[in-house]
């Protein structure tokens, strides 16, 4: 692999059934096109993304994760998961950092179902950022080591 | 039956006319309750205006987030059978016995083998004005509605189609029949309910306003699909005439609403929240600053929390509101722009916007005549179907029940509420036949796997070209069957079609498959589907995975398709990795007491109880007063003049008290409820003070509400100012007698302490304003108000009070009334906007319009309950969109004055509702829950009360055991979300079918190179 100039982020989109599992459902209903980067991980509700999820999916070697739920404040399925889910990633992007992982690798979006179109945007948009970040420090330290 | 032909046989099914959401939930609590239902819509596919809205008021919420959840249920509901492109051509028989015929137009496509893949649409050459966006964007001649219609069956609309074939050509499931003729049909059911909904205002018909001429003049529903992120423009704000971005947006209300000349004289009761939304999604919507002006009369903000949505509109969104009827609209033809025409302080003004938003109101549906006649029910004089304020859900027509806007216009909620109102009223008159027509299921004992090494089969899908076109699907195959505990792999050409089924039953036999995945499109429509087929070949449901590789793989990368491969391929690796760690969960089965617990014995405690009753339950019905009755007692007589409340209130009460089913507890009170959803116990101190002990199934809270004891204008200091229920009662003794009177609106409502209308003190005013002016004419009456909110058809007793004198007068916030008492003699002095000058009269009598406020008993049964409060007081439903009646705790529901003030029909309504969501668990012997539920392990459980804490449905309790306090999940009242589980700090709470392990094991196979 001559990985330098190919380098493609691989990225973990841990999804809520009900609102953002629906969102990237509509983006390929309406064939809106995006770059294959991301795997979904679909959850019921996005107060199931335990911090750890996250973790474990950078340590294995994942370039970039996005958590998506339904939107604030009152769009969640179950009363008020997005919440559990918003002060757990914004924790956890705060100590991101001291794991060695730029905090602009996770994001957290709200996204609806009837916004196929921002799912796709919000992808392309963290692959072009993850692409100009590089692979996931951690995974060049394993490779030094 | 045959032998003999009985008009008395009843029939437990049920024919549900239109499928919006009125329709919808009309059906599901039918269904849900033991009843075949028939749902016929005119249009190819259900879900009616709901589904092309963006958000909905006051919350924000996306609509297809939330409706597309009912149209699933709807669409795979064993109990309802979905009848599309199908009208009435003929009803006989009489309630309870109905035989109604139907002429169904074709669709040209053989259903049961369209599997909805879309690939004839795709490359169908004809294109087509699409309704669904409002005439705004454009489809295919072969086409769905939208995207998430249900059924999800591809039509041809042979108006346009040439017939060149290629549809036919390139449907592999070979279910284009473009011969198809239509079909008649003939139904037995034993009631009829029509939520046939209603048509939008023909704006042409307005021509000064210049809708049809001038492009950028749109109507509130083509903007609904301009704000929508499936729209014709994506969500952006775009104008028509040349796709700029608009700066200044002016929303014009009552368009067909509230005017004489069209004849519309009622007001369409939800535009001017709909126009508020608008405004501010536009707002959101739009990058850069979007002025957004609102031109009404009367800002009608009367619902739940709404009054504070228009604060937050005008605060925070900073939307402009100026009350003028615009006068017309005329355009600069070359810049496009719109000039409104509107007169502001007695001057006309002339201002320059970018677009022009007209909000239309609601007309009865098209051809509605030709229904009511062959239906056999009497029109209202605006042919909205005529109701009574007792029986608002009942035609003329005996067995023939209404809901949503055909019964008068109205918003989503009240449409919910009331559809399902006319469930129960349905239901009601073929109670014995519940569960006659029904079919269960029955599947073969399930198969112990436990001890067996995971064995999976993988089943890929082709979905036609949709997935095969782009993913290299056998090499997917290949590649699954190199994947641990894999042992068999298979593609099929569609996997969800019938034939699959049966060899995904024979492959599971034959390979002695435990675990099955199936790789093709979302779970969300089709998991149920499969989950039913590995059941029915003995596998737990919980043994079946789903990865899709459709809509989230070959449509989002359909010109790359090595790398859509390998995506392809990371999914399924990803979820076998899970699918090996899958356990079989057991759906709890938890028994159901068909009792049920009424708190409240006022119109919607009462209404209540005698629903319940007439579906065959036992009912105890709990009133703290010493006599049934609440806040209908103090009814004196209605606005619309036909019914006596005071007869109804002591017929009601007779039927109750005579009712062996229900046994009434006056003096009383609900001290304690313990339990869950079919298993309640609770305590009511009766008023011997003696404390009896009941077991119930569901409880229904109906405290009511209470008049406001203004501390305003010398209330209570001098009693020539009273409160308008004390003016009732005066008038009704005869004993009022006044020259002059003045009436002052909004005594303690829509201030600081309580931001939100009270709305039924303006119906109130008009109908006491009547009654004096109809006494004695010559008496002046002034009613001071800031909006007048008569909205639906109470409109038109607003336009009779001030034909025949009464004297309406606007304030403001800033310019308070004064009452004052100057020598002995009354004095008010207000502000005339009109004339511009302060106004003194001195009235014999201050009527203050008195908010109706929360009981104060709302907080006690709040907490016993472990349900919500709004920040007033009132009760907090699950969804103020679409369960207005039900808390999230299931089990427990709640109607009338307890949710929010409301006029009589509207309780009844919400009443008979209550019962219908009730009768959904009274009418089950054992209640199946869902098997995704969380565990507590209590070796690790430390005590600590988080989940406790954090869970929104109350279904974790802390119970002691061996000295240990521990966490314990009512399995009944979870829902799965898994919020627990990743806040418990000792890992102590599994969640079944989302384990931390099958989570992980996810996470890290997906981060593995993809090898084949």
């Amino acid at each position: 692999m001559s990985d330098e100039k190919k380098f493609e982020p691989k990225i973990i989109g841990f999804l809520c059934n009900w609102c953002s599992y629906a969102a990237a459902d509509l983006a390929g209903v309406s064939r809106i096109q995006y770059p294959p980067n991301i795997i979904i991980i679909r959850v019921m509700c996005s107060g199931r993304i335990d911090p750890s999820f996250i973790l474990e999916a950078f340590k294995d070697g994942a370039d970039g994760v996005l958590v998506a739920g339904c939107h604030l404040p009152s769009d969640c399925h179950y009363i008020s998961g997005n919440f559990k889910a918003l002060r757990r990633v914004t924790l956890l992007k705060k100590v991101l950092r001291d794991f060695g992982i730029e905090p602009e690798r996770l994001r957290l979006e709200w996204l609806s179902a009837s916004e196929g179109d921002r799912f796709a945007a919000i992808v392309r948009d963290m692959v072009e950022e993850i692409k100009k970040l590089g692979p996931n420090p951690l995974k060049a330290k394993e490779v030094e080591a | 039956m045959p032998e003999e032909k009985t008009d008395r046989k009843k029939i437990g099914a049920v024919l549900v006319v239109g499928g919006g959401v009125a329709g919808i939930q009309a059906s599901l609590d039918l269904a849900d309750s033991g009843f075949k239902v028939y749902l016929i819509d005119q249009g190819p596919s259900i879900g009616g205006v709901m589904a092309q809205l963006d958000k909905t008021f006051p919350t924000n919420d996306c609509s297809m987030c939330i409706l597309s959840p009912k149209l699933v249920a709807t669409g795979r509901h064993p109990n309802v059978t979905i009848l599309t492109n199908a009208e009435i051509t003929g009803l006989n028989g009489k309630a309870g016995n109905f035989e109604v015929k139907l002429r169904r137009k074709s669709r040209y496509i053989i259903e049961d083998k369209c599997n909805g893949c879309g690939i004839c649409a795709q490359k169908c050459p004809i294109e087509v004005v699409d309704m669904y966006n409002e005439g705004l964007g454009k489809r295919s001649a072969i086409y769905v509605e939208y995207p998430q219609a249900v059924p999800l069956k591809y039509m041809i609309d042979r108006e346009k189609c040439i017939g060149c074939g290629t549809c036919q050509e390139i449907c592999k499931a070979n279910a284009i029949q473009y011969d198809q003729e239509g079909s008649e049909a003939t139904l037995e059911v034993g009631s009829i309910i029509l939520a046939p909904g209603f048509e939008p205002f023909d704006a042409t018909l307005k021509s000064e306003y210049g809708y049809g001429r001038f492009p950028n003049v749109v109507t509130s529903i083509e903007f609904e699909r301009i704000l929508s992120a499936s729209g014709p423009y994506g969500g952006l704000v775009l104008r028509p005439s040349d796709g700029e971005i608009p700066k200044k947006i002016a929303f014009v209300q009552c368009v067909g609403s509230r005017d004489f000349q069209i004849g519309n004289n009622y007001c369409s009761a939800a535009c001017c929240m709909y126009g508020m939304k608008e405004a501010v999604i536009a707002k959101e919507h739009t990058p850069s600053k979007l002025d957004a002006t609102i031109f009404y009369m009367d800002m009608r903000a009367y619902g739940k929390e709404f009054d504070a949505y228009y604060e937050r509109a005008q605060g925070e969104w900073g939307v402009r509101f100026v009350r003028s009827r615009v006068a017309g609209v005329t355009e600069d033809p070359k810049t496009g722009n719109l000039f409104v025409h509107y007169v502001e302080d007695e001057t006309p003004r002339t201002e320059e916007f970018d677009m022009v938003v007209l909000s239309i109101g609601m007309q009865p549906p098209k051809n509605v005549e030709k229904l009511a006649e062959r239906l056999g029910i009497r029109l209202n004089k605006y042919k909205f179907c005529e109701t009574e304020t007792f029986s608002p859900m009942e035609t003329s027509k005996p067995g023939v029940f209404v809901c949503g806007a055909f019964a008068a216009p109205k918003d989503i909620p009240e449409s919910v509420a009331q559809a399902s109102g006319a469930a129960a009223k349905a239901m009601g008159i073929i109670a014995s036949e519940r569960g006659t027509q029904v079919t269960s299921k029955e599947y073969p004992p399930e198969k112990d796997v436990s001890k067996e090494e995971p064995r999976i089969g993988v089943f890929v899908c082709h979905c036609g070209i949709n997935i095969g076109g782009v993913v290299n699907v056998p090499e997917v195959v290949k590649y699954a069957k190199t994947l641990p505990n894999v042992v068999y792999a298979e593609a099929n050409l569609y996997t969800c079609s019938q034939d699959t089924q049966k060899l995904i039953r024979e492959k599971i036999i034959d390979n002695k498959l435990n675990r099955v995945i199936v790789a093709s499109c979302t779970p969300r429509t089709h998991e149920p589907l499969f989950k039913e087929t590995v059941q029915e070949a003995g596998l737990n449901p919980y043994l079946f995975e789903m990865t899709n590789i459709r809509d989230q793989c070959s449509w989002v990368h359909m010109h790359e398709h090595e790398k859509a491969t390998e995506k392809a391929k990371d999914l399924v690796r990803s979820i076998a990795a899970k699918a090996k760690l899958l356990k079989p969960l057991e759906k709890p089965i938890i028994n159901v007491t068909p009792v049920g617990l009424i708190i409240g014995g006022g119109v919607s405690g009462m209404t209540a109880a005698l629903e319940l009753a007439g579906q065959g339950f036992e009912v105890h019905l709990v009133e703290r007063e010493e006599e049934l009755g609440g806040h209908l007692r103090k009814i004196q007589y209605l606005l619309e003049k036909k019914d006596d409340p005071k007869k109804k209130l002591d017929s009601l009460v007779k039927s109750v008290m005579e009712n062996d089913r229900i046994h009434v507890y006056t003096g009383a009170e609900v001290v304690d409820v313990y339990g869950f959803v079919g298993n309640f116990k609770s305590k009511i101190r009766q008023q011997n003070g003696k404390e009896k002990e009941i077991e119930h199934g569901i409880v229904i809270v109906a405290t009511g509400a209470v008049e406001y004891k203004p501390t305003e204008y010398l209330y209570g200091k001098d009693t020539r100012i009273i409160t308008q229920h004390e003016l009732e009662e005066k008038i009704a003794k005869g004993t009022f007698k006044a020259k002059n009177v003045v009436m002052i609106q909004c005594v303690g409502a829509r201030n600081e302490e309580r931001p939100n209308c009270a709305r039924i003190c303006c119906g109130q005013a008009i109908k006491n304003a009547l009654k004096i002016k109809e006494a004695s004419p010559e008496t002046e009456v002034y009613i001071l108000y800031k909006d007048m909110r008569a909205y639906g058809f109470k409109e038109d007793y607003y336009r009779e009070a001030a034909m025949k004198g009464v004297i309406f007068i606007n304030y403001e916030d800033e310019r308070k009334p004064q009452v004052a008492d100057e020598n002995g003699k009354l004095k008010v002095t207000f502000w005339e906007p009109v004339i511009k000058e302060e106004v003194e009269v001195e009235p014999d009598v201050v009527v203050l319009s008195a908010a109706t406020v929360p009981n104060p008993d709302n907080k006690h049964v709040a907490e016993m309950l472990k349900v919500p409060l709004t920040k007033d007081g009132f009760f907090l439903e699950a969804h103020m969109k679409l369960r207005p009646v039900d808390f999230a705790t299931d089990g427990i529901f709640l109607c009338g004055m307890a949710h929010s003030p409301k006029y009589i029909e509207e309780s009844i309504a919400q009443a008979c509702a209550a019962a219908a969501r009730a009768t959904t668990i009274l009418s089950k012997k054992s209640l199946e829950m869902e098997g995704i539920v969380a565990n507590v392990s209590e070796d690790l459980c430390s005590g600590c009360r988080i989940c406790e804490y954090l869970c929104p449905y109350g279904a974790v309790e802390m119970k002691d055991k061996d000295g240990k306090t521990l966490a314990h999940v009512i399995e009944a009242l979870c829902k799965g979300c898994g919020a627990c589980g990743t806040a418990c700090p000792t890992k102590a709470i599994t969640m079944g079918h989302f384990t931390t392990e099958e989570i992980l094991a996810q996470v890290k196979a997906t981060l593995l190179e993809a090898k084949a």
